[in-house]
């Protein structure tokens, strides 16, 4: 089967020092295949933030190891890791955060354009990217334009467009009614069936329950995961003898 | 709910036989009722007794006999549809039981049931909603035409699915709060300790005394 995407080993992430110290995670080791979901839940206060900027190279670990596609986050100079950040990966927040004065396909296409792809280039992959995820049709809308649903697959679209294949989502139905919430989620699950690797933090049961596995973070460390990511795997098998 | 009810439900759209009836309530429910032949006829032969369903003096030619609603059951079944489900007959349910124990058994690690219950029910909950997904890939895909019924019937397992998860997810929340609760508790307990091994009797005096009035 396929090497795991993302790595975490005994990641520990220390806030401060001396007796003031808060250990916010204390030895959290994952692995997130491409074409899998993995949601990661807990109460307020567990770490669960912390392993999200952690796997995206948002914050640095103070001790353990983090790669991404075989590159090692750690020991990356700043440059590199802004430079694998903006390439390799992207992220979905709570609030969408997509730029109110573009329209969704120039929001799409602007990570690519930040990274020097040429305008004409980058648009053309936004509409392939919208294209893929049903989305065509607002491409030339402005987020106040979409309802919230809709800016939050653009905000998924933005997320992947290019060659990133690894996603991060930080509560990203918080703001969503049920419905829609779910919407977004089948949405995420879609890409992770094509091959992405997704790292979901949620505290709402119904929308973990669309990852692979579930991890439980409490006082820093994965008290228990739902394993059984089985199923995913025989896919991933099945997808390589094709 | 009864069986009963459910053939009954069936029995109004037409009259039936009896492995028909048992396909036709698994298949309207998704399964997730599984009946057995005799559990059908049984059920049958009482509502023929109590004057709700009629049958056929005589069977078919493939040597089936034909059951139909009389007026009486149309009229019990009316009743049924606009009553609301009595809850206050709550079933025993064993996770509610075996938690209640566990607060107080001797060691017990009640976090580890709660943990353990919570892994499991996630587990199952997942499961659910990749049944949901493919029930919404089918729904939307029937839609209209000769697949009509296909989708009414996809319908009805989506519903059916969508309790289930209500249900899971409301026990993930419910043994959420419970390890908030027994987490405060915890807290409160280690407090009135603490005041009790100082020296200082007049808050240790007042800490129980304010609790046993709480109580009372």
């Amino acid at each position: 089967m396929t090497a795991p995407h993302v790595v975490l080993t005994d990641v520990t992430r220390v806030h401060g020092a001396g007796e003031t110290a808060v250990t916010a995670l204390d030895g959290v080791s994952l692995e997130i295949h491409p074409g899998e979901l993995v949601a990661v839940m807990g109460p307020s206060g567990s770490g669960k933030s912390t392993l999200l900027n952690v796997a995206g190279g948002l914050d640095r670990p103070t001790g353990g190891t983090v790669t991404i596609g075989g590159e090692d986050l750690v020991t990356l100079a700043p440059r590199d890791l802004a430079k694998l950040r903006r390439r390799r990966m992207g992220f979905v927040f709570q609030d969408y955060n997509l730029i109110p004065s573009l329209t969704a396909a120039e929001n799409v296409a602007l990570p690519l354009e930040l990274d020097g792809t040429r305008a004409r280039l980058a648009r053309r992959q936004a509409r392939h990217t919208l294209g893929l995820m049903d989305l065509m049709d607002l491409s030339d809308r402005y987020p106040d334009q979409m309802s919230g649903g809709q800016q939050q697959r653009v905000a998924i679209a933005r997320a992947l467009v290019g060659s990133r294949r690894f996603v991060l989502a930080d509560e990203p139905t918080g703001a969503l009614d049920s419905h829609t919430g779910e919407e977004v989620l089948r949405v995420l699950r879609e890409r992770c069936d094509d091959g992405v690797a997704g790292l979901l933090v949620t505290h709402e049961a119904r929308h973990a329950a669309w990852a692979d596995r579930v991890v439980f973070l409490r006082d820093g460390r994965v008290v228990d995961s739902t394993g059984g990511a089985e199923r995913a795997e025989d896919l991933l098998a099945a997808d390589g003898a094709r | 709910m009864s069986v009963r009810l459910g053939l009954m439900a069936l029995l109004a759209e037409g009259p039936s036989y009896g492995a028909r009836l048992r396909s036709d309530f698994e298949q309207r429910t998704g399964g997730t009722w599984p009946l057995n032949v005799g559990q059908v006829y049984t059920t049958l032969e009482r509502l023929v007794r109590d004057g709700l369903v009629a049958q056929d003096e005589e069977a078919d030619a493939e040597g089936r006999i034909s059951y139909r609603l009389t007026d009486a059951g149309v009229a019990e079944l009316a009743t049924w549809w606009t009553t609301p489900v009595d809850r206050t007959s709550t079933p025993r349910d064993e996770l509610t039981i075996k938690l209640a124990l566990a607060v107080t058994a001797p060691g017990v690690d009640v976090h580890r049931v709660v943990q353990s219950q919570r892994t499991s029910t996630l587990r199952h909950l997942r499961d659910l909603t990749r049944l949901k997904r493919d029930a919404l890939e089918r729904a939307e895909g029937a839609g209209a035409g000769p697949d009509h019924a296909d989708a009414e019937h996809g319908l009805a397992w989506l519903l059916v699915l969508e309790n289930l998860v209500f249900a899971a997810e409301a026990e993930v929340r419910w043994l959420d709060h419970v390890e908030s609760v027994l987490a405060r508790h915890a807290v409160a307990t280690a407090r009135t300790a603490r005041l009790r091994a100082t020296d200082a009797p007049a808050p240790a005096d007042l800490v129980p005394a304010a609790h046993e009035g709480n109580l009372s």
